[in-house]
């Protein structure tokens, strides 16, 4: 197993420095000088512009600005933000925990939902439910989310009112952020219906940001019940006398689950990028929609910064799930 | 005599191709998902070719005396706006009806750059092992490491929001897709006779990649396409949503609802058909998908 994840480790160290790379590349790449596009529509002075020259490194070469750029990096040195002038990954912090709630929220709605609905569609193929289950999960799968957050929005915000329209919790409850997490901060601090109201503000983007992977979890979750079904081990299972739901339950599923973890695992990306329009629709304060509040401020440290970062974390949960891949499937471990 | 045999050979081929058609014809037509998605997605590409001829208004002319008209059938709405206008009096069917050419215009667009420059790409990294391989793979691994609709986005800020760039930027985000699956396909065909009997026959490397090799790679390419052809559209309509892709006033569909958020509240339907629009076609062409997939899938076909 050490040297299963030695070498998974080994793997990523180029693909790091490519992301690094782009990521660097990014603001060079930009038509154009980069002072003057930093300095937008304001005028700037000879003076001023050699000095933001210097502060930034554009005057030495393209290498050793790279260098640097990587070195800053090690030390968790992203840069500062020219809006807010703080740094990039101070910033970053602040707002991740945010997003993180959202997805996590919403890949377990999705787990929560998906799974049983693909075992009992599988279970019970070709019946009613198993037709009804895979065609809203074909339509999920083909749902643009910003327009779905815009008709939950009309319906349950506009007619029923039963959900706020925007943010993460009312504005009349005030509590120190100890976590970061709504959800728990607002049970830390005690008070009435400040837990309530978080939930309140998170369930419409959960559902608006889980319906893509609900419809994925749920149809690799069918197809790879109904491979594990056929297979013999089943059959004796059956034939032994096992009661049904210890035939399904046990036996079938743990080896039914095996690709859709990894299927789970695959959508962090679906998720961050879905988290971009979730937060823009809900006016969910997470990186997000920083990101493209940044892009259109011309914020490009910032850009630069968080398209890094997202990449990192990105990798790091794909090498995780790589590693419970290795854990749960031994085949994994010792080939290859 | 020459001839003849040339003409026959000829036939021969061409029957083949019509037995392979029908064959793929006869399992697409049992799945009837894929029929009906089929179905949908013509009748969408004939309102965009034939988008003059349909829309009763243009999508441009603002009727100043008619803001935000419900649709037809409901109280308050007009018969010559049958999905109502919008909040500057443009007749929202109309819009949808050309916009329909940007969608189909861009799934086409970025399905073609990706596919070629993907399968090049894939074919030199499957015939090339070693060095060549490996960085383009590793290429293609950071490209991949990014979620797609946020590369799209900051390479649409890189380049300036508009459709096309929006166009070039999906494609980037999509051909990392092909190439793996063209190397992996390479890779399994070319450790088998018919291409070591075509190399010892002195078919050189051009000719062995795209005529010897390339046919039989691509059931896993024409599905990926269909799948990127989708994705394509909804990515297109993110970024029109997000304000980078096309630009108002233009009909694109994602661009639409971005203008209309701020009605929702008010004006449910400059909101609900913009995105059915975006959803339906969408939903029409994963399902061709999903047939595509079944009908030329050999693990799954019933022998």
């Amino acid at each position: 197993m050490f040297w299963f994840l030695l070498r998974r480790i080994a793997l990523l160290v180029p693909t790091f420095l490519g992301v690094t790379i782009i990521a660097f590349g990014f603001i060079r790449l930009l038509p154009g000088d980069p002072v003057l596009l930093m300095a937008g529509e304001r005028s700037i002075s000879p003076e001023r512009y050699q000095q933001i020259m210097a502060t930034y490194g554009f005057d030495r070469p393209l290498w050793e600005q790279y260098l640097t750029f990587l070195g800053n990096l090690m030390h968790g040195d992203l840069g500062t933000s020219i809006v807010t002038r703080k740094p990039v990954l101070q910033e970053f912090l602040t707002l991740f925990p945010a997003t993180v709630e959202l997805t996590v929220c919403a890949i377990l709605f999705a787990i929560i939902v998906g799974v049983p609905a693909g075992i009992i569609a599988a279970v019970k193929r070709r019946s009613v439910f198993d037709h009804a289950a895979m065609t809203g999960a074909l339509i999920g799968y083909s749902m643009p989310i910003f327009w779905w957050g815009l008709l939950l929005i009309i319906f349950f915000s506009g007619i029923l009112r039963w959900t706020p329209v925007s943010g993460r919790i009312s504005l009349m409850y005030y509590f120190p952020h100890v976590t970061g997490f709504m959800l728990i901060d607002s049970l830390l601090s005690g008070q009435k219906g400040a837990f309530a109201s978080a939930v309140n503000h998170l369930i419409l983007p959960t559902i608006v940001l889980g319906t893509i992977p609900l419809a994925v979890i749920a149809r690799q979750t069918r197809s790879a019940m109904l491979e594990v079904l056929s297979d013999d081990y089943v059959r004796t299972a059956r034939a032994k006398g096992l009661p049904p739901w210890r035939v399904i339950g046990v036996h079938a599923l743990r080896n039914a689950l095996i690709p859709v973890i990894t299927t789970i695992g695959l959508q962090t990306g679906v998720l961050i990028a879905g988290a971009i329009l979730t937060e823009t629709i809900f006016s969910w304060p997470g990186i997000g929609k920083w990101m493209i509040d940044s892009i259109f401020r011309r914020d490009y440290p910032a850009v630069q910064g968080g398209l890094l970062l997202i990449a990192i974390i990105v990798m790091i949960v794909n090498l995780i799930v790589d590693l419970m891949y290795g854990l749960i499937n031994p085949k994994i471990r010792h080939g290859g | 005599m020459s001839e003849v045999s040339t003409g026959r050979e000829l036939d021969r081929s061409l029957d083949g191709r019509m037995a392979l058609v029908r064959e793929f014809w006869a399992y697409f037509r049992e799945n009837r998902g894929a029929v009906w998605g089929l179905c949908f997605f013509v009748f969408i590409v004939m309102v965009a070719i034939f988008a003059p001829l349909i829309a009763p208004h243009s999508p441009y002319e603002q009727y100043r005396d008619a803001l935000l008209v419900p649709p037809a059938w409901t109280e308050g709405g007009q018969w010559r706006f049958l999905l109502g206008t919008d909040a500057v009096g443009r007749d929202i069917l109309s819009r949808l009806i050309y916009g329909s050419r940007y969608s189909l215009f861009i799934g086409c667009i970025v399905v073609g750059i990706s596919l070629v420059i993907g399968v090049v790409l894939g074919l030199i990294a499957g015939f090339f092992p070693g060095a060549v391989d490996t960085t383009i793979m590793r290429v293609m691994d950071v490209l991949l490491s990014f979620p797609s609709l946020l590369l799209a986005l900051v390479l649409v800020a890189l380049l300036g929001p508009s459709f096309t760039n929006a166009m070039i930027a999906i494609a980037i985000v999509q051909q990392p897709h092909y190439v793996r699956l063209t190397r992996a396909a390479v890779i399994t065909e070319r450790s088998k006779d018919y291409v070591t009997a075509a190399k010892v026959s002195g078919v050189r490397l051009p000719r062995l990649m795209f005529r010897t090799v390339l046919p039989n790679c691509l059931a896993p390419l024409i599905v990926q396409a269909a799948l990127s052809f989708s994705t394509a559209i909804l990515d297109a309509a993110a970024l029109g949503f997000l304000g980078m892709g096309a630009q108002p006033p233009t009909p694109e569909w994602g661009t639409m609802l971005a203008e209309a958020r701020e009605f929702i509240l008010r004006a449910w339907w400059v909101v609900t058909f913009p995105g059915l629009a975006i959803l339906s076609t969408v939903l029409a062409i994963n399902l061709m998908g999903d047939g595509l997939r079944d009908a030329l899938d050999p693990k799954l076909k019933r022998s």
